[in-house]
């Protein structure tokens, strides 16, 4: 250690190659499944066929004797140590919520649902076994879609005697936010433009690349788990609060994890069991999902019906703007279930100066699959929403889809500025992001190429689809969410360690799982301490390394566990600085602290902060009343969320005989505030689009009549391969609008892409094809669908004549000269 | 139960298998080659890429009976097969911010590698086409794209296996 620490570069902004790295690209991982462990026994579930169904006898001994079968357990061989699977968010007092036992003992109320386990000494075993599991059933009517949902002839859970689980309101006029909706549609009935539209939000799979493990250890004194998981800090509060475990006998680790995207901000029935398992039996044990059950089980995301009424004056000036949701729950309300759809009532004013709102969201329950958060979560849906009917209204007025969004949007000059819904956006500047966009994407000379290929009536007809978006990401203000009835807060926790030889540890409460949170959390750090960036070490995703945190989900991490560390960090140097006052002798007022080392002002003595953790550790030498250390804690509770946004641009290419649709060009401008890597944004960006454009187009988790997920594997759910996909601009503007409510001016990027790209994809396809009679599509827009929306004005006539035959009728079915 | 007597990352290995256990399985299981991962059951995801005899592969579509006698390199032995720390397409993904979770990149590499052995210098389009077997969820492609074309530029002719 010397006493000439150079300051490093400035690590904020810089484009830092990822820590995390070299252990991935060289196989050095530990996820989940991963983990062996002495003795340890493997889990296989057995799994309800049925989507609503008593359990009338389970026979069980054909399994148990079967090579190696250890146990073989089902609902009725558990008590309440088995615990539930709780819902943290119930949006209304009044809220359905049906009990969600990890394997119920009596009535299964979804395809998939685990009736019993089976455990073993190997997974292949274990799985053998649960063939053998011999489960009777006794069929009972399912219910499935929303609007079967809603007429309550047939009840997902006939205990509750609705499916209806809860209604949620919010209403401009009585939260004194704006005006009354109703009156603003009267007017624009008779005096003005009305639009009203019914969007389907498609149900989706989360399909993160790996699928959920867990391994639970209970020899120890803590009982240990190992979870495939975002919130790890969220399974252990609810592993004590509903299995009788004290939460300091609970130590819940998620190693490296690959991927998430809401899908693993779950608490499941799988943890559950195998938590039950490994403490009835005193064993290790690990159960790590197929694919198969990954997407049959797992929570999906999405599932609404929007019922959408704008009203505008003549000019496409909005007057008022009315939301009703129908959202699917699935056979459950999941950890976060109703509040998903509720996270986007504010949003659905988006960038827009909308005088009056109403926004209403009915939840049902069905016999499918449970949903819950998926990127985005609730902020696509309302950004879809408002951007394809802001689109519609720019058709109806006749002008550019850019131009209606102008007439409408809050000027830079109007922040901060209190909406519609009642939050405060405190900065973003639309008309910037916008012209910086335009201009990347060409939009003038696209807009020529499609007037020229409509005036030559090309069969390929170009779309220009535009989605100016903005967002509410890092939960969340604690009190606002305890208004809301969430159950737990959303502050973040952080330490910052100095080690003996003066390195540096950072504890973080977030739990990253691919979004790059050492590498970045490292940059700010070595900033905010002037210590080398590879100094730095950032501990997360063990409850006993990092004790206290909310975890990893809604664009948090950085804008609420950054701002925590910030704070830690700054604490450290006040404690460093009272050290270096005593070591040199001078008065702390008379101390600079810059680049990594304190000096006394007008003399060239000094000491650099690792010196004095040194010191610290030698503890020989400091004055009276020191604690003798420098770390530091610190919990942040923001004031506010932030308020990303942006201006995403698309062209799509439309086949007009086969339906078949093409991407372009994508260009998207976002104002995320200050970027600490312009690397890790940028492919948070790329594949947040990705995940936007494939709702567009290709995903759909489908359920048959009979409630058995077709969609069940990645033959059938079609996520995006790199053939699919083409490569993005992604540019920022060049003054970024600064978050004012956190030290760094940060905003959350995880969400974005998705939450913008798919209502700017949609509204391209629609886009070329819209003189042709066409104004919606529904989502994913495959070449069926777009085929019929462009013929659904011509009498939808087939083309036999056209067509070439496959074969002549009674010919043989080959070529002629074949085979000579 | 089968002998198989094989090659994985440089070491000779000798096991008695089940006949019906995956490649896949053989490497995780038996040899603790973790670093090779399973994403699916129907060979859609290629997170399990590996090289037998030199030519990339899903392990999940191999049974440990049909590499006998022959050689496997995983993700772990890659690095040993090029000059320097790294291999150069392990060091184009970091370079080029081509992962993020990571679970699918050692698949995404060992299939890069592949491609670039058969075609020094692709373009755009037949990146795009030869790594269509494997599965992102992160990334959204763009940079694993940008990852393999700057391993094809940085290296002369690609590199073998």
């Amino acid at each position: 250690m010397t006493a000439t620490q150079d300051r490093p570069a400035a690590e904020i902004g810089r484009d830092r190659r990822r820590k995390e790295d070299q252990r991935l690209i060289t196989g050095r991982t530990r996820w989940t499944d991963n983990i062996t462990l002495p003795g340890m026994l493997h889990l296989a579930m057995v799994r309800s066929p049925f989507a609503h169904a008593d359990i009338t006898s389970i026979d069980v001994s054909e399994a148990e004797a079967a090579p190696n079968v250890v146990a073989v357990l089902t609902g009725k061989d558990f008590g309440e140590e088995l615990g539930v699977c709780i819902n943290a968010w119930p949006i209304t007092p009044d809220q359905k919520t049906p009990t969600h036992s990890p394997m119920p003992a009596d009535r299964v109320a979804f395809a998939g649902e685990v009736v019993a386990v089976v455990v073993a000494r190997s997974a292949a075993e274990a799985r053998d076994a649960a063939e053998l599991v011999d489960v009777d059933y006794a069929e009972r009517p399912a219910v499935l879609g929303i609007k079967n949902a809603l007429e309550d002839s047939i009840l997902a859970h006939p205990d509750l005697g609705t499916n209806k689980s809860a209604l949620w309101v919010f209403d401009s006029a009585e939260a004194g936010t704006g005006g009354d909706v109703e009156a603003a549609i009267e007017q624009a009935r008779t005096d003005g433009i009305l639009i009203e539209r019914e969007y389907r939000q498609q149900r989706l799979i989360p399909a993160f690349m790996e699928p959920r493990s867990v391994v639970v250890d209970p020899t120890g004194e803590q009982i240990t788990m190992w979870t495939a998981t975002q919130v790890p800090h969220i399974v252990r509060f609810a592993l004590a609060a509903t299995t009788g475990v004290p939460e300091s006998k609970i130590r819940v680790i998620a190693p490296d994890v690959g991927g998430g995207f809401g899908g693993k901000l779950q608490t499941t029935p799988e943890e559950w069991i195998t938590w039950a398992v490994a403490r009835r039996l005193g064993k290790p044990a690990k159960y790590t999902e197929t694919r198969s059950e990954s997407l049959m089980a797992g929570h999906h995301g999405r599932d609404q019906v929007q019922t959408l009424t704008l009203a505008a004056d003549r000019d496409g000036n909005v007057t008022g703007f009315k939301v009703h949701l129908d959202a699917d729950l699935g056979a459950y309300v999941a950890l976060v279930g109703g509040g998903v759809p509720v996270l986007g009532a504010f949003m659905f004013n988006a960038i827009y100066k909308f005088p009056s709102y109403r926004f209403e969201c009915q939840t049902v329950l069905t016999n499918s699959t449970w949903t819950d958060a998926y990127r985005g979560a609730g902020r696509p849906e309302a950004t879809y929403a408002v951007e394809r009917m802001m689109d519609e209204l720019a058709a109806e007025v006749g002008v550019d889809p850019l131009e209606i969004r102008e007439r409408n949007w809050i000027t830079h000059e109007e922040f901060p500025f209190t909406t519609v819904a009642g939050l405060e956006y405190d900065s973003g500047n639309y008309e910037a992001a916008t012209a910086r966009a335009r201009e990347v994407f060409g939009y003038d000379a696209l807009r020529a190429e499609q007037r020229e290929r409509r005036e030559r009536g090309d069969r390929v007809q170009l779309g220009i689809g535009v989605s100016t978006f903005t967002e509410m990401c890092g939960l969340a203000p604690s009190r606002v969410l305890g208004s809301l009835d969430y159950g737990a807060g959303g502050w973040e926790h952080a330490s910052v360690r100095m080690t003996p030889l003066g390195k540096v540890e950072v504890v973080t409460g977030t739990s990253a799982h691919g979004q790059g949170h050492e590498t970045a959390f490292s940059q700010i750090v070595a900033d905010l301490l002037g210590v080398p960036f590879e100094d730095v070490e950032v501990l997360h995703g063990d409850t006993q390394v990092a004790p206290k945190g909310l975890d990893t989900y809604g664009s948090r991490s950085l804008v609420v566990g950054g701002e925590a560390l910030v704070r830690a960090a700054d604490k450290v140097v006040e404690k460093a600085k009272v050290l270096a006052a005593h070591l040199l002798e001078a008065s702390a007022d008379d101390l600079e602290y810059a680049g990594g080392r304190f000096t006394v002002r007008g003399t060239d003595q000094g000491l650099a902060i690792q010196e004095l953790a040194t010191a610290t550790f030698a503890g020989h030498n400091y004055p009276d009343g020191m604690e003798l250390s420098l770390d530091a804690d610190a919990t942040y509770d923001p004031v506010n969320f932030n308020y990303p946004h942006g201006t995403h641009l698309c062209a799509m290419e439309v086949d007009t005989e086969t339906g078949a649709v093409r991407m372009r060009k994508y260009t998207c401008c976002d104002d995320i505030g200050v970027i600490i890597n312009p690397l890790i944004v940028a492919g948070q960006v790329h594949g947040g689009l990705v995940q936007g454009i494939a709702q567009a187009l290709w995903e759909e988790a489908v359920h048959d009549e009979s409630g058995t997920l077709v969609s069940g594997s990645f033959v059938d759910y079609l996520l995006p391969t790199s053939a699919d996909t083409i490569s993005f601009d992604v540019v920022h503007t060049d003054q970024p609008s600064v978050c004012t409510t956190n030290t760094l001016g940060t905003k959350g990027v995880g969400e974005a892409g998705t939450i913008a790209s798919t209502p700017a994809v949609v509204n391209a396809v629609v886009d070329a094809v819209r003189h042709l009679g066409v104004d919606d599509i529904q989502m994913p827009c495959t070449p069926e669908r777009v085929w019929r929306a462009i013929h659904a004005h011509d009498g939808d006539a087939p083309t036999p004549e056209a067509a070439m035959p496959h074969f002549d009728e009674g010919a043989p079915n080959q070529d002629e000269g074949a085979g000579q | 139960m089968t002998r198989i007597e094989l090659t994985v990352d440089g070491d000779r290995v000798s096991d008695d298998v089940e006949p019906r256990m995956l490649l896949v399985q053989y490497l995780r299981e038996k040899l603790g080659k973790t670093g090779t991962v399973i994403g699916c059951d129907t060979s859609n995801c290629g997170a399990c890429t590996v090289h037998l005899d030199g030519r990339s592969v899903k392990s999940c579509n191999v049974l440990a009976v049909q590499a006998n006698g022959r050689t496997v390199t995983t993700i772990e032995g890659l690095a040993a097969t090029a000059e320097g720390d790294l291999h150069p397409v392990q060091e184009s993904f970091r370079e080029c911010h081509g992962l993020q979770c990571g679970f699918c990149t050692p698949g995404m590499i060992m299939q890069a590698v592949d491609l670039l052995a058969e075609k020094p210098s692709p373009t755009e389009e037949e990146v795009r086409l030869g790594m269509e077997g494997n599965l992102c969820r992160c990334t959204g492609y763009h940079n694993i794209v940008k990852s393999v074309l700057h391993a094809a530029s940085s290296t002369s002719g690609g590199e073998q296996a």
